[in-house]
Parts: C-alpha cells; structure tokens; sequence
C-alpha cells in the first residue's frame, strides 16, 4: 500500500519534535489566552502571568480544566483574544440549556484548521482525483463546512450536498461520479434501504471511501457498513469547540484515530478524580487546542470517553492514535449526529403551561435512524376538551423543541402522574438504542 | 339550550376506557352519549351523562384529566334523510360542525344527535329559527 501524506515531516516526527512544537505552540496560544477576560483571571491565579511562565509542557497541568459551562458563560466574547474585525468566521453549537457556545477562528486560524482536515484525508489515501459528497449540515455546524475547506485544500471536487432528501444524495451520487462520502453511519446505513426504491444498484454508483463521524459507532456498524457499499469507511473525529471535523482521523491502516498532536495537546483523565490515566486506560478526552489564537482553548474536557494508543502505527505516522469513542461522561445523547443535552429538553418543557413537570426522554432506532420521543404529562387545568388542543400543544413542544436542539421530536401526552417521578434521580432518559 | 358534555383525555393505554367507565358505573351515573376521538397518540372521551356535575367530581377525585364543554342535543327524524335535511340547513347558515355523535336512547320516534359547534349560542339562535327542535338539559334528565 502506499503511503501517502500530507506533511511528511510533521506527520512522522520524532516524539521529542513533537514536544518541542507543542511547548512552542503553548506559548503562543498562553499569551493570546491572557488577552482573553476569561483566562486573563484564570490564567495568573496559578502563577502564569506570562508566556515565559510556561517552561516546559508539564506546566500544563497547572491550569485548571475549561468546561462546556465555562464556555457557556463566556458567551458571547469572553473567549476571544483579537478584535472581531480579525476573525472571519464564528461557529456554534446547542449549549447545555439553551445558551449556545461559540468558537471563533482567525484567518490564519482558518487557515491551520483547513490543513489539519486536508491532512486527515489524505491520510485515508483519498486525493485530488476523489469527488467528495459532503453530507454534514452546513451552517453553525462546524461538520460541514470545515470539511468543506479541508476537502478543497486537497484539490476534491466537492459536492455541498449538506444533510437530508435521501433522494436527492442518491442522484448526486450517482450523476457526479461521487467516490468519498462525509456522513454519519446512521444516515449511510438508511441510505442503503432506500437504494431499491429509488431503483439506483451500487453498480450505478463509484463509491470508494466514506469518512464516518458525529455520532459513536461500534467496529461491527463500520464492517456492515463497508460489505453493504464496498467501500473502506474511515473513521472521523471532531467537536466544534476544537474547530470541527480533523482532530483525529484514521490513517489507511484503520486501526484507531491519529491525534494530529502538533496541533491538539490530548491528555485522558479519570473523569471523577481529573488524574491523567496511563496510555492504554479509558478516560476522558482533554484537548488543548495550539493552531487556534481568536479563541484560545486549554484544557477543555470534551466528555468524551476513549483510550491512547502508543505502539507504532504501519504508516509511520508517529502521532498517538487514539479507540473510538467509546461513550461519554456526561449526559449527552447523540442522535442523528445531534448532540443533544436533557437539560436542553427540560427547559423548553418547563416553559410549555400546558403540561407538568415531569417528562420523560426515549431514543430509540427506527431502522437505521434514531428517533427521539419526549412524553410529557397533560396539565389538567388546561384541557380544553378537544382533540385539536392536544395536537396543538403536542405541535407546539415540537416546534420549540426544534428551535432549541434542532432536530424534531415525536411528542407523547400522557395523564398526570404516569411518568417516573422525579425522587432524587429519576429516570428521565431511556435509551434502547444498542451499546457500543 | 346548551347541554354540557364531559370531554376525558385517555392516554393511550389499555383498559383505561374501562377505568373511566367502571368508575362512572360505580357512582350510579349513566351515560347517555358517547364518543371516542382517536388519535395515534391519545384519545378523547365524549359522554353526555345523567348527572355532569357529580360525573365531573368523580373523574377529578379519581385524577383524571377531565372538562365540561357545550354541545347542543338535537332531535332528527328517524327516517331516510332526517340528518341530511338538518346539515342542509346547517350549511345553508354557514355553521361549521367540529363532530356530532348519536344517543344511545331515543325519546319518541326521534333519534337524538349530539352536536359540537365553534359557536354554541351562534348555532342554537339559527337552529330554532329554523324550527329545529333542541333537547334542553332538563329533557336529557328525563330520557
């Protein structure tokens, strides 16, 4: 097989070249960090007042975990380090209780961020021959258009095609020649039960690769995926608040995600204790973010659980590779490739007059998609008699509930007092989906 | 002459259309009309009963989500084309119907239908301009 790369020299550094640019990277990004209101009072009060204080990278440790909620609270600028008229693209994403976060990227942050996601691909084998259907939502989603930047960097034709009307994809595959998919397995997976419908055979189509991400998936998820298509399916990963989709990619080989280590300081924890764990141990993904300064980021625990490999990879790549995900230490749920938080859930719920506090949340398949089914109990006081009112309500929680987590869900109205009351910790969730 | 009817939300789950009537049948209520709305989710229980507010108590005490609405009770003649020469009249008027449903008894030689308009009192000043005849309250009580 030949091995192909995008920066050789980076890609196969020694551990010790590695190391060298990370402490030099930190520095740049600990000295735009004091700039920010956030980590200019975080910052000095663990004795780091300048970049110079920052001696070695075990200095890291230092500063405290940034966290989703700090995020949060820093919204909408108190994460950034430049003027606005020096940034040239914002990102959000759904916030844990309806205050979105927000990233912000410079030019020349931009521009690092692109060529990580051009490195990535490359690493598949993937190149300027390839056609690239894009199938993330474009928009505040950072899944779309930053694979968009990295796929043109590469020299792809891309197709925008963003996500959703399965029919539509189908034809754009088959009419532009399509070889590389960008797409959730879940999605791939529908996908293929719709083919005979559409009347459309995989011989009418020339699909190569598929880079899947945004949602957890199991080994056996990317087998069936690859024997349905025959098509080598890479897995992708990547979190809007580190700049999107080309933080870790697998390489050829498939075997566990690179973590592009020049440009993010990984570092697993025991999430209860916040002790780093040894290599090999499951833990909590941390990630400080060195490519971006309009919006530096140290230590931002993801939540997300996996393991770090060190044994060399066959492609020589010398950067750490990382398992797939392998659940999180948070609530989160993931459907579709939404990340969707409860609280986000309960706190439209709450606003609603109509129904009770108590609620419950199911994700269950249907398929190969996921659905989303919120039960909610009917207020009494306000039952009007008719039917027309309940579907009302029931439109009317699915609406908001869409303007919040922005995927639409199927309301259930029940009577009062039939759902798990809340005694401590009910249970509010209930996912039958299969456990990866 | 307005009659009242009880809607009840029954969450779709097996036997609880039985609850609600066994509960009613405890009470010694009898019901006179009645009416299910489904919908794939949840139904909506329509009954005209013998005594409305007691049945009302009884649901709430028992947590059943429960209301009184207005409907209007109207006399058709039992024979081929008795309803349509009232929706004829009810279309010529411009009244829209949002459901109708028959008694489970009959007074006379009439058959008694229940009807839920937008406009109650709207429905009832043209029904008896047109000479149709409108069961009272008292009259449901005394079936």
């Amino acid at each position: 097989m030949e091995i192909r790369y995008w920066n050789k020299e980076v890609e196969t550094a020694s551990r010790e070249k590695i190391e060298e640019i990370q402490l030099q990277r930190l520095k740049k990004i600990i000295e735009a960090a004091l700039k920010t209101p956030f980590y200019s009072r975080r910052l000095p009060a663990v004795g780091i007042k300048t970049p110079d204080d920052v001696k070695s990278l075990n200095d890291l440790r230092k500063i405290p975990f940034t966290m989703k909620d700090d995020l949060r609270q820093s919204y909408p600028k108190g994460l950034l380090a430049v003027d606005t008229k020096d940034v040239v693209r914002i990102h959000t994403s759904s916030g844990t209780t309806g205050i979105p976060t927000v990233i912000y990227l410079s030019a020349k942050d931009l521009e690092a961020a692109t060529d990580l996601v051009a490195r990535s691909i490359t690493a598949t084998g993937a190149d300027n021959n390839d056609i690239l259907q894009n199938m993330m939502s474009y928009g505040m989603f950072t899944g779309g258009l930053c694979m968009h930047y990295g796929a043109e960097r590469v020299g792809m034709m891309v197709i925008p095609a963003a996500s959703g009307n399965t029919k539509r994809q189908v034809q754009l595959m088959k009419d532009f020649r399509t070889t590389v998919l960008h797409v959730t397995p879940s999605y791939l997976l529908h996908i293929h039960s719709k083919l005979p419908e559409f009347g459309i055979s995989l011989n009418d189509l020339a699909l190569r690769k598929a880079f899947i991400g945004a949602e957890p998936h199991s080994e056996n998820t990317r087998k069936k995926l690859e024997e349905l298509y025959n098509i080598d399916a890479y897995n992708s990963y990547g979190l809007s608040e580190m700049n999107g989709p080309g933080i870790a990619f697998e390489c050829q080989y498939k075997k566990d995600l690179h973590f592009w280590e020049d440009a993010y300081i990984v570092e697993i924890i025991n999430p209860k204790t916040g002790e780093l764990v040894e290599d090999g141990q499951q833990g909590e993904v941390v990630l400080t973010n060195l490519i971006r300064t309009a919006m530096p980021l140290l230590r931002y625990r993801t939540r997300d659980l996996a393991y770090l490999h060190t044994e060399p990879c066959e492609c020589k790549r010398t950067h750490r590779r990382m398992s797939r995900i392998l659940g999180r230490s948070d609530d989160m749920l993931i459907i579709n490739g939404v990340n969707v938080f409860p609280s986000q859930i309960e706190e439209v719920i709450m606003r609603v007059p109509e129904v009770g506090t108590n609620y419950q949340i199911l994700v269950e398949k249907q398929g190969a998609l996921d659905r989303l089914i919120v039960k909610v109990e009917l207020y009494p006081k306000m039952f009007l008699g008719e039917a027309k009112q309940i579907e009302r309500v029931k439109s009317k929680i699915s609406d908001e509930l869409k303007a919040s987590i922005t995927i639409k869900p199927a309301i259930e109205l029940h009577e009062q007092g039939t759902l798990p009351v809340s005694e401590g910790k009910a249970v509010r969730v209930v996912d039958t989906r299969e456990k990866l | 002459m307005k009659i009242k009817q009880i809607s009840v939300f029954l969450e779709n789950r097996k036997g609880r259309l039985y609850d609600v009537c066994s509960l009613l049948g405890q009470k010694n209520i009898n019901i006179r009309a009645l009416n299910v709305a489904e919908t794939e989710s949840f139904g909506i229980l329509r009954i005209v009963v013998n005594k409305t507010e007691t049945a009302a108590s009884v649901l709430k005490e028992a947590g059943i989500v429960a209301r009184i609405t207005d409907v209007v009770a109207i006399e058709v003649e039992d024979q081929p084309g008795g309803l349509a020469d009232i929706l004829k009249v009810l279309a010529q008027e411009d009244l829209n119907i949002e459901y109708m449903y028959g008694f489970i008894e009959k007074s006379s030689d009439k058959a008694l239908m229940v009807f839920r308009f937008d406009d109650a009192d709207k429905a009832v000043n043209i029904l008896k301009k047109n000479n149709i005849k409108i069961v009272s309250e008292q009259g449901i009580r005394e079936l």
